[in-house]
């Protein structure tokens, strides 16, 4: 392995030496920097990006502003949502920009470790429950009542429901009900499970434009609602406490007012970009529609951002008060 | 060679056949009697029982159940949690460890590929990059790899992924040279003492086989989120086969040189460092080469928990579905595997020769040394003048825009997908109902519906029937940790996938490489195709495979076909081609027809080569369980996944990487023992 | 048994070479038993069974059974017998490359067996020094640093070594190959390397295991020309492990025939060949053409009644291929003299009985 280090050794020399000569020459980069214009007190600002292209939006857009108006230097961090509120107790993750719901994370870290906390809501609202394509809402329009299921069951057999109609459930990252829901609503359909929100979503697209029946879990906002308009079917309607009990829940999935979650230590810091995340929010249309830009026409985040941010001054403006 | 992610996988001390002492040889003609009886009576008894007791003790388990051991587990990693603010361990050890991976990567990154708080670029740019690389190349392996290597990673920045190379780049080099720091030295140990080697190979083991999916959030809990864990998982999964090839050449020194070194009074440490050593240096080569494939292989999981690279773009592409920009990552790595790979590989052909070259004796038509040297020397001058001026003019800092190939390619990719969805889903759906129905329905039913009992004594019955009596011990006790687990029924339906993509993977094996075998052309044209579906990360395929199969377990299916083929492909190629060309010329001397050739010589001659193919694609198939579990597989390869989205899931997700390694370990175990009956008989 | 003797003609070689009358080397009960518990056979009735009984009722095999032999200085030593009768482990015993089971081994008076791992190791590196079968030459050092490799071990400085080295390369005849790599030789050229290193240290005793054995048969008989060149040139004290009778016969001063691990004679090359000790050594050596190997002490018998005692004078130790012409030739019987003593008469057909019976055979 001797032969090894000579050249490694060498290549080391080259890069002090040439660096070393930049050192005198000086150089003319840095001068080119794209200093903030604010006061840099901010400092770096560290947010998780949580897996789906609503999230992002969301964290581009806030990322965006602090960058630029605040002259944070802004580290967004790919995590799945646990990985992200680990994070919170090392300093590594500043804010989770969209929540929905946790209440076993919710329990652990802000109420246990408080390590975190709640920075209120992002003025969307998350819903989930059961979907079925445009074509079949508009062909069977009895569909969209969970009552009427029963009377569909054969349609939505495959290859993976064992006789029944298949239910097909998606990202592994949320709880779901359906295994009881189906049970205790006596429906004749079996739980597949997709595996992850790509999964879910080629199997909706793929339902749409072939006609072929399919229901599923699904969720809003969610980017693909734009491409493709699915349709919510309805199941007993929700009630305070009706979930209480896992296993014998019978009524539809509660909404969720999304919110914010910032590290106690980020909370306490003074940094303007505290303020942002408190300040920040906006609606299903606005995330929607970056979510859009993203996802349908293939714009980076950061551009995105930057496009809607550009035609919307004045919501920017609200958060920085 | 080839850009392979992990080439045939170092099998586990179960490798040796068991021996048999003299005494017992007169048995064996009885034995050969009634292991078939005992087959046949197994699969009979068990046709019966599941047909009266289909349905009951199936040990199954709901999709929010937890088992107190899955509690524990979770209890274990909240405690782990509690611990890292006040104890010495964290604070003295893993904090200094964590902050230095993480300084050391930042470091880098602010040289060669992120902007820094005072720069809008590094302090190396793009131009900097790519001649200090070729030059490296250049003095390390030779001019083919220089030419290589400057292409690639000028395609990188073409390709739009610039800075998520390079930082793959740093993130693999510091991870591989970790691996070698630590690798060889526990290799040694192993190779000079069995009963470290009977210790530490299981670790290994399970460090290869337990699903990173399964242990990626509590790394992260402790080396915190980013480069520091992303590493230590790379480590993790890279490290056994440099272990294992190091143990492997040390103890293929050969004896006669050992023994003669002995008997000359050298010294434990002489005799490692100026002949073991020397003497095992291109296989550790080798090691290292094969650790730094591994290492890649691990871009994309990295980039779940942060890790810098070429996984980002991989999963953000993903979460849109597209298709285009995920290929085009893809293919970013692929291209860096085999330009590592090749030059890695030439370097250490090189150094073999140079070594000779620089003590003086002339090994052959070599150019002539001194000639570059002076190459060499100039191209120093050359890097460090590109660094210079990189590090001073923007254009030559940053990477250009245009020409943009990794856009129009995308475009096309996604297109061409389309195309193929809308043209073949009428067929492809067909096929997955069929083989749904007429394999994958039937054995599951099969494992999955039977009694846990019953299903327990019949692995035993076809361990000991197929394998022999050890077999049979490593079977019970991996069942006992699979009942451990409390999963029992899910892994059930992960082993029923698991057999029809195994079965599939041979089929495809040996047909695809008896032709390659045959072939020169063939081969020509099919390798480099599996060796890019080896390296390229397979979530790059999921949305393709999704749209022909939708989410079912057949996906699954396809998915662990992709990566398990390529390996058993080869492997059944380089055996057929190994059959004796002297056995050939004599079969077709007495007129033998191209399929007597193929039936009658060629395959049952390479009959090790294609029981070798079936070991090394079972395992395969088992390491993309997980993967499957994202696309509709179900089994244990969802739980792993939702117990690493989900943290009050935690606990039952390893238990199911838990159950897989058993699985794998099991299947192995069963399959390495029937080779080598099978070899004997 | 045969009782370890010494024959007269060598031990007076042994006489003439070396001042001391120390052995150079002295083996005594020495035992390997491979197995479980092997240990606890010697000193049972166990120990006296077969090689097979031992092996069907223990499960161990007892590769060296109770071997004792001295070796006197410069004196070459041959041990021969086929594959598996234990002469390779033998070899392995002296230098506990293998560990024996039980038994002493001494070289110039020092117990090989008692010494702890440095003296063992001091052993090694100065006393004695083998040359294999298969070479174990360092495929990623050059010839001379090959030969140098012991020198190495032992803690020489290197321009010492060097030289030194140069001396055994230039010795063996392989001047000009020093900068070499082992496998640009041929399998010769790679043993003769062989045979440096191992003269490089300067051992009192050199141990060579079957080191011509590989090696095509020309070649062979040069390596074995070079070593009875060598001998006459350092006057070493070799064991020699062979399975080839006809080197055996070539090489040794004596020999030690083995077979299941156990002595089965001990002579001169002549005593082996004129008295085997049994019918396998029987067997063994009746291809040998006998008047290349017998002496006239094994041909000479009392002069009959009124036989001329006129005839030439001749020594005991005459080969009787080397000694025929002139008996042939004379009309009268040969006198034979071991030095002074006169031992009796050979005539024409004593010499063609020797001759005759080995073409009948």
């Amino acid at each position: 392995m001797k032969k090894w280090i000579k050249p490694a050794a060498v290549a080391a020399s080259v890069l002090s030496a040439a660096l070393g000569l930049t050192a005198c020459g000086g150089g003319d980069i840095s001068a080119t920097s794209n200093a903030a214009g604010g006061a840099s007190k901010c400092g770096a600002f560290n947010v998780a990006v949580n897996p789906w292209v609503g999230y992002e939006a969301d964290a581009y857009v806030v990322g965006t502003v602090a960058k630029e108006k605040l002259g944070c230097t802004v580290n967004y961090k790919t995590l799945k949502e646990e990985v992200a509120w680990q994070g919170f107790g090392s300093g590594e993750v500043d804010t989770v920009l969209e929540n929905w719901g946790h209440p076993d994370l919710t329990d652990k870290y802000i109420k246990q470790q408080k390590t975190a906390q709640d920075a209120g809501p992002t003025g969307n609202t998350g819903v989930i429950g059961w979907y079925v394509p445009p074509w079949m809402a508009k062909q069977y329009p009895d569909i969209t009542d969970s009552k009427n299921l029963n009377k569909y069951a054969d349609m939505f057999k495959t290859s993976e429901s064992g006789g029944q109609g298949q239910l097909l459930d998606g990202d592994p990252s949320y709880v779901t009900n359906d295994e009881a829901l189906v049970k205790n609503l006596g429906l004749n359909f079996k739980v597949v499970y997709a595996g992850s929100e790509p999964a879910l979503i080629q199997a909706f697209r793929q339902a749409e434009q072939n006609h072929t029946p399919l229901i599923g879990y699904f969720y809003e906002p969610q980017w693909f609602l734009n491409e493709v308009p699915l349709v919510k079917v309805n199941l007993p309607a929700y009630t305070d406490g009706c979930d209480a009990d896992p296993a014998k829940v019978a009524c539809d999935y509660p909404k969720y007012d999304l919110n914010k979650i910032v590290s106690t230590k980020f909370a306490n810091s003074g940094s303007p970009a505290y303020n942002l995340v408190k300040n920040f929010k906006w609606t299903n249309q606005d995330q929607n529609m970056v979510a859009g830009y993203i996802a349908k026409d293939g714009m980076s985040p950061d551009a995105a951002a930057q496009k809607w941010i550009d035609a919307n001054p004045d919501k920017v403006a609200a958060w920085l008060k | 060679m080839s850009a392979t992610a992990v080439r045939e996988r170092p099998t586990g001390p179960a490798a040796r056949p068991p021996a048999t002492t003299r005494a017992s040889r007169p048995r064996i003609s009885v034995r050969r009697h009634w292991r078939p009886f005992l087959l046949g009576a197994v699969v009979v008894l068990w046709l019966v029982l599941w047909a009266v007791l289909k349905g009951t003790q199936t040990l199954e388990l709901g999709g929010a159940e937890k088992t107190d051991f899955h509690l524990w587990l979770n209890s274990v990693r909240d405690s782990f949690d509690a611990a890292r603010s006040n104890s010495a361990v964290f604070e003295y050890v893993v904090q200094p460890l964590t902050d230095g991976l993480n300084g050391l990567v930042a470091f880098l990154q602010s040289l060669f590929s992120q902007p820094s708080a005072l720069r809008p670029v590094p302090q190396v740019g793009w131009l900097g990059v790519v001649v200090l690389l070729a030059w490296l190349a250049f003095a390390l392996a030779g001019v083919r790899s220089m030419l290589l290597v400057g292409a690639c990673v000028l395609l990188f920045g073409f390709f739009g992924y610039w800075q998520q190379s390079i930082d793959t780049l740093v993130v693999t080099f510091v991870a591989v040279g970790l691996c070698a720091i630590l690798g060889p030295p526990l290799g040694i140990w192993m190779a000079r003492s069995r009963r470290v080697s009977a210790i530490i190979s299981p670790v290994l083991d399970l460090m290869q086989t337990l699903p990173s999916f399964a242990y990626l959030a509590p790394l992260a809990l402790v080396f915190g989120i980013g480069p520091a864990a992303a590493i230590v998982t790379t480590i993790i999964y890279s490290l056994p086969p440099l272990v294992r090839i190091t143990e492997h050449g040390i103890r293929n020194v050969s004896p006669t040189t050992l023994e003669a070194v002995t008997s000359m009074g050298g010294t434990a440490w002489q005799t490692l460092t100026k002949v073991q050593l020397p003497m095992a240096r291109r296989t550790i080569v080798v090691g290292i080469n094969q650790c730094t494939m591994a290492a890649l292989s691990m871009a994309t999981i990295a980039a779940l928990i942060n890790g810098p690279g070429l996984g980002q773009p991989v999963l953000q592409s993903l979460q849109s579905l597209d298709v285009g920009s995920a290929f085009v990552s893809g293919l970013a790595i692929v291209l860096m595997a085999i330009m590592l790979d090749r030059t890695t590989t030439a370097a250490s052909e090189r150094s073999g020769i140079e070594a000779r070259v620089a003590r003086g004796t002339s090994a052959g038509g070599f150019r002539g040394p001194r000639a570059r040297r002076v190459g060499v020397i100039a191209g120093a001058v050359i890097a460090a003048v590109a660094i210079y001026l990189s590090h001073n003019y923007l254009a030559l800092a940053k990477f250009p825009a245009s020409p943009d190939l990794g856009g129009p390619l995308g475009k096309a990719v996604s297109a061409a997908t389309n195309w193929t969805v809308g043209t073949f889903s009428g067929f492809t759906g067909w096929l997955k109902d069929t083989i749904t129905t007429l394999l994958v329905n039937p054995l599951e039913s099969l494992l999955a519906q039977s009694p846990w009992w019953v299903m327990a004594l019949v692995l035993l019955g076809i361990a000991l029937a197929l394998g022999g009596r050890r077999a049979a011990v490593a079977a019970a006790a991996c069942e006992a940790v699979i009942l451990g687990t409390g999963l029992w029924n899910e892994s059930m339906k992960t082993l029923a996938t698991t057999l029809v993509a195994t079965l599939l993977v041979v089929v495809a094996a040996v047909v695809v490489g008896v032709w390659m075998g045959r072939s020169r052309l063939a081969d020509a044209i099919i390798r480099p195709v599996l060796d890019a579906f080896q390296t390229i990360p397979s979530f790059v395929y999921l949305v393709p495979a999704l749209a022909l199969f939708g989410p079912t377990r057949f996906t699954a299916i396809v998915a662990a076909l992709a990566y398990g083929v390529p390996i058993a492909t080869k492997l059944v190629a380089d055996g057929i081609r190994g059959v004796s060309p002297t056995t050939v010329e004599a079969a077709e001397s007495m007129g033998t027809t191209g399929w007597q050739m193929v039936s009658k010589v060629q395959v049952p001659m390479s009959r090790a080569a294609v029981v070798l193919a079936a070991n090394q694609g079972l395992l395969y198939v088992l390491s993309m369980v997980v993967v499957g579990g994202l696309v509709g597989g179900g089994g244990l390869g969802y739980l792993v996944v939702s117990g690493f989205s989900q943290g009050q899931l935690f606990g039952k997700g390893l238990a199911a990487g838990i159950a897989i390694t058993a699985l794998g370990i099991m299947l192995d175990r069963i399959t390495q023992h029937a080779a080598a009956r099978l070899g004997r008989a | 048994m045969t009782a370890p003797t010494l024959d007269p003609e060598t031990s007076r070689r042994a006489a003439r070479r070396a001042d001391s009358i120390e052995p150079a080397l002295k083996v005594e009960g020495l035992w390997k038993i491979f197995g479980a518990k092997a240990d606890r056979i010697i000193g049972t009735p166990d120990e006296h069974l077969s090689r097979k009984e031992l092996q069907s009722r223990t499960g161990c095999l007892a590769a060296v059974k109770d071997v004792s032999f001295e070796v006197a200085q410069g004196e070459v030593f041959v041990v021969m017998g086929l594959s598996g009768s234990g002469k390779s482990t033998l070899v392995r015993l002296l230098t506990r490359l293998i560990e024996p089971t039980a038994g002493t081994v001494r070289i110039d008076g020092e117990d090989v067996t008692q010494a702890g791992k440095a003296q063992l190791r001091a052993l090694r590196r100065n006393h004695m020094a083998m040359v294999f079968q298969q070479f174990g030459l360092l495929p990623h050092r050059k010839v001379i640093d090959n030969v140098a490799y012991g020198l190495e071990v032992r803690g020489e400085p290197k321009a010492k070594r060097l030289a030194r080295a140069q001396e055994m390369v230039d010795l063996v005849g392989l001047s000009g190959y020093e900068g070499s790599f082992p496998d640009q030789l041929s399998g010769g050229m790679q043993q003769r390397v062989g045979l440096a290193r191992a003269l490089a240290v300067d051992p009192q005793v050199l141990l060579f295991d079957e080191p011509f054995s590989a090696l095509d048969p020309l070649i062979r008989r040069d390596m074995q020309n070079e070593v009875c060149r060598l001998h006459e040139e350092v006057g070493k004290t070799m064991v020699f492990i062979t399975h080839d009778l006809q080197e055996a016969l070539r090489l040794g001063d004596r020999i030690l025939i083995m077979r299941d691990g156990e002595i089965v004679q001990i002579g001169t090359p002549a005593e082996v060949v004129a008295n085997p000790a049994d019918d396998y050594v029987r067997d063994f050596v009746s291809d040998v053409p006998r008047s290349h190997v017998l002496t006239l002490r094994y041909v000479v018998r009392p002069a009959h009644d009124g036989e001329s005692l006129d005839g030439p004078v001749m020594q005991a130790n005459q080969i009787v291929r080397d000694a025929a012409r002139q008996v042939l030739a004379s009309s009268l019987p040969v006198r034979v003299y071991d030095d002074d003593r006169f031992l009796g008469v050979v005539d024409d057909e004593d010499i063609l009985r020797v001759v005759v019976a080995e073409e009948g055979a």
